[in-house]
């Protein structure tokens, strides 16, 4: 009835050594992502969200279970594939932003074409069109320290987009940011979604978490809640 | 591979982050490439020396001196102060076969004079061969013959320095000047030979015929003796067998009886020059090898600040890994710093290097010689080091955990 599931996860379990043993910190997490979708993860710390957060974002991998991402299994696939999926199919959002503090902000939003073997030219078309749609595009040759964090942020989902992902992964984006630049990442969030870009974010925010259309909990290492957001009944598309 | 100026650039930008810790992590490269470049000009340029006086005593030359005379408290006078060779040895000693050729000499210092200028000098009693022997061409005029030799003319051939202190820039052929009181005319001047082995400047002389040096400058009592015989062998193989031979005829020629001591020595030009050549091959090793040390210091440096560098931007490491670097990526950007700071080190010790040599040059005047071999070496092993000691750092870098590097503050 619908596409391929941008994530496809199965029964996934994630353990972790400690001197007193493995430490369980996923307990059989299923989950479908949809294309289009726009997911709010919320639970507690050491709940399992960062765990499963990493394992989305192919940094770390899991015990058991089954993880697809658009179709294809990633337990198979050896780091380099590992590392081309990251920069390629995925796009990261730090709650520290994470720009590269000696690179202005240009050739940190085209720094993942770079290993993909982007030329030059390319690289600066794209990145300067991806700048324009934050609405940072003057300061392209300025140094991350010389914006504000609402603005550095914008920056890092400008990078997370140059390589036309099919899933953004953000991590607490709005975690150091104030209340009303929170809203403002959000609405550019939203207006992502809406252009069809799938968005998968943890917070602990409920008020950050509202903006997406459906809402996972987590606890002790499993899936408690998986519901719409009132945002998703609200605004039915067309 | 569009990779690849873009880590160049990065390296640039990193290198240049931390100027003053750039600068000094070059420094150990710096020092060490231009004390090699230094050292190997240097020992290079002594080698060349060497190897010029070398050329210019001839190869396959043998010195036979005439024996120190003992007096009867057992005092030795010089080699060459005993009248114990003469010309009929030396004719002898033409005889033999590997001989290429051969020239009796006898000489000494007298004053020479010419118009108001006088110079100590010294003087050479020879025959018309011994240009032949010693290689020695003539630049102006022409040698004395085999009869100036018989009738003891006096004629002479002038050396450079000789020449440039008595005729201060006049032309001295067919000039005329005295020793003592008699003339001796300029028939040839003798082309810049430089200084031998011993320090002594073979252009300081002024080479007369022999009978006219024996009879009619310094007079010696025993008519007919000369202090050396110098003998070019055909090949240098002969060497030994001739020595031998020589050895044989002369005391056969001098009556010696078994166990009794020559009265006469043999020097081998040869093995001087080989002496020579090999102390001056072990002082370009022991200088070579201290530079080496100079380098793996310098190599180390760049280790160390390497290793610095990559804890300092563990959490920069991390953000590339989770962009989508490869750990190929990361290790080619680290060891590109490495390589860039080593051969920009060696860059800039090359220049220091080249420049201190040829001050030093100007300064002491000490012979230098700049190959651009040891140039090309000095530069491949810089880039070699940065590799070397760059890779441990890098790899490091590149097995991060990219979590655990994210999470670095």
């Amino acid at each position: 009835m619908r596409d391929t599931p941008v994530i496809a996860i199965r029964n996934l379990y994630k353990d972790y050594p400690t001197p007193a043993g493995a430490f369980p910190a996923l307990k059989g997490v299923s989950l479908t992502v949809y294309p289009g979708e726009f997911v709010a993860v919320m639970g507690p710390s050491g709940s399992g969200k960062s765990t499963f957060m990493n394992i989305l974002g192919c940094l770390d991998r899991p015990t058991s279970g089954d993880y697809e991402l658009n179709g294809q299994n990633t337990a198979h696939l050896d780091k380099n594939a590992t590392a081309k999926l990251r920069g390629q199919t995925l796009g990261f959002v730090f709650q520290g932003f994470n720009l590269l503090p000696r690179m202005n902000l240009e050739d940190n939003v085209s720094l993942p074409l770079v290993y993909s073997d982007v030329p030059k030219s390319k690289r600066r078309k794209r990145a300067r069109q991806l700048l324009e749609k934050v609405g940072l595009v003057r300061y392209a040759a300025s140094l991350p320290s010389r914006i504000s964090g609402g603005q550095q942020q914008r920056v890092a989902i400008a990078r997370a987009l140059i390589n036309r992902p099919s899933l953004i992964l953000a991590d607490e984006p709005t975690g150091n940011l104030d209340s009303h630049t929170s809203q403002e990442i959000m609405a550019l969030f939203t207006n992502l979604n809406r252009e069809g870009i799938t968005i998968i974010l943890v917070t602990h925010e409920s008020e950050i978490a509202i903006h997406a259309r459906r809402l996972v909990r987590f606890r002790d290492g499993v899936i408690v809640q998986d519901a719409p957001t009132r945002q998703a009944s609200a605004k039915v598309k067309p | 591979m569009t990779l690849f100026p873009g880590m160049f650039h990065e390296a640039w930008i990193a290198m240049g982050a931390n100027r003053l810790r750039t600068t000094l992590t070059m420094l150990g490269m710096i020092i060490g490439v231009a004390s090699v470049v230094l050292m190997v000009s240097v020992v290079q340029g002594a080698q060349s020396t060497v190897q010029e006086s070398i050329n210019s005593l001839g190869n396959n030359t043998l010195v036979i001196l005439s024996g120190s005379a003992m007096m009867t408290g057992g005092v030795r006078t010089d080699t060459g102060s005993a009248p114990t060779l003469t010309m009929a040895d030396a004719e002898a000693i033409g005889e033999l076969s590997g001989i290429a050729a051969y020239a009796p000499i006898h000489m000494g210092m007298a004053q020479l004079v010419y118009g108001s200028l006088n110079w100590n000098g010294r003087i050479f009693g020879a025959t018309p061969g011994y240009l032949d022997v010693r290689f020695w061409p003539l630049v102006a005029g022409e040698n004395f013959t085999e009869s100036d030799l018989r009738s003891a003319t006096r004629v002479a051939l002038i050396g450079q320095t000789t020449a440039e202190n008595l005729f201060a820039g006049e032309d001295p052929v067919g000039k005329t000047l005295r020793i003592g009181q008699a003339p001796f005319q300029i028939l040839g001047v003798l082309d810049r030979k430089g200084q031998s082995f011993d320090g002594n400047d073979q252009d300081d002389v002024l080479i007369v015929p022999l009978t006219t040096a024996q009879r009619q400058i310094f007079g010696t009592p025993f008519q007919g003796s000369v202090r050396a015989i110098l003998v070019r062998i055909e090949r240098a193989e002969l060497m030994p067998q001739i020595q031998t031979a020589i050895v044989d005829l002369l005391r056969q020629r001098h009556r010696l009886r078994e166990g009794q001591e020559n009265d006469f020595s043999l020097r081998d030009l040869a093995a001087i020059a080989q002496f020579a050549t090999e102390t001056t091959r072990t002082l370009s090793m022991l200088l070579g090898a201290i530079a080496s040390v100079s380098l793996i210091v310098g190599g180390i440096g760049i280790m160390n600040i390497m290793l610095v560098s990559v804890t300092e931007r563990t959490r920069e490491i991390g953000i590339r890994l989770a962009i989508g670097a490869r750990k190929i990526d990361v290790l080619t950007q680290f060891l590109m710093e490495a390589i860039l700071i080593s051969i920009a080190g060696c860059v800039i010790g090359l220049t220091l290097g080249i420049g201190g040599s040829i001050l030093l040059h100007l300064s002491v005047e000490i012979p230098i010689v700049i190959s651009g071999s040891s140039v090309i070496v000095a530069f491949f092993v810089a880039a070699a080091t940065g590799i070397f000691f760059g890779f441990y750092p890098a790899r490091k870098a590149a097995r991060l955990d990219p979590i655990e590097a994210l999470r670095y503050q």
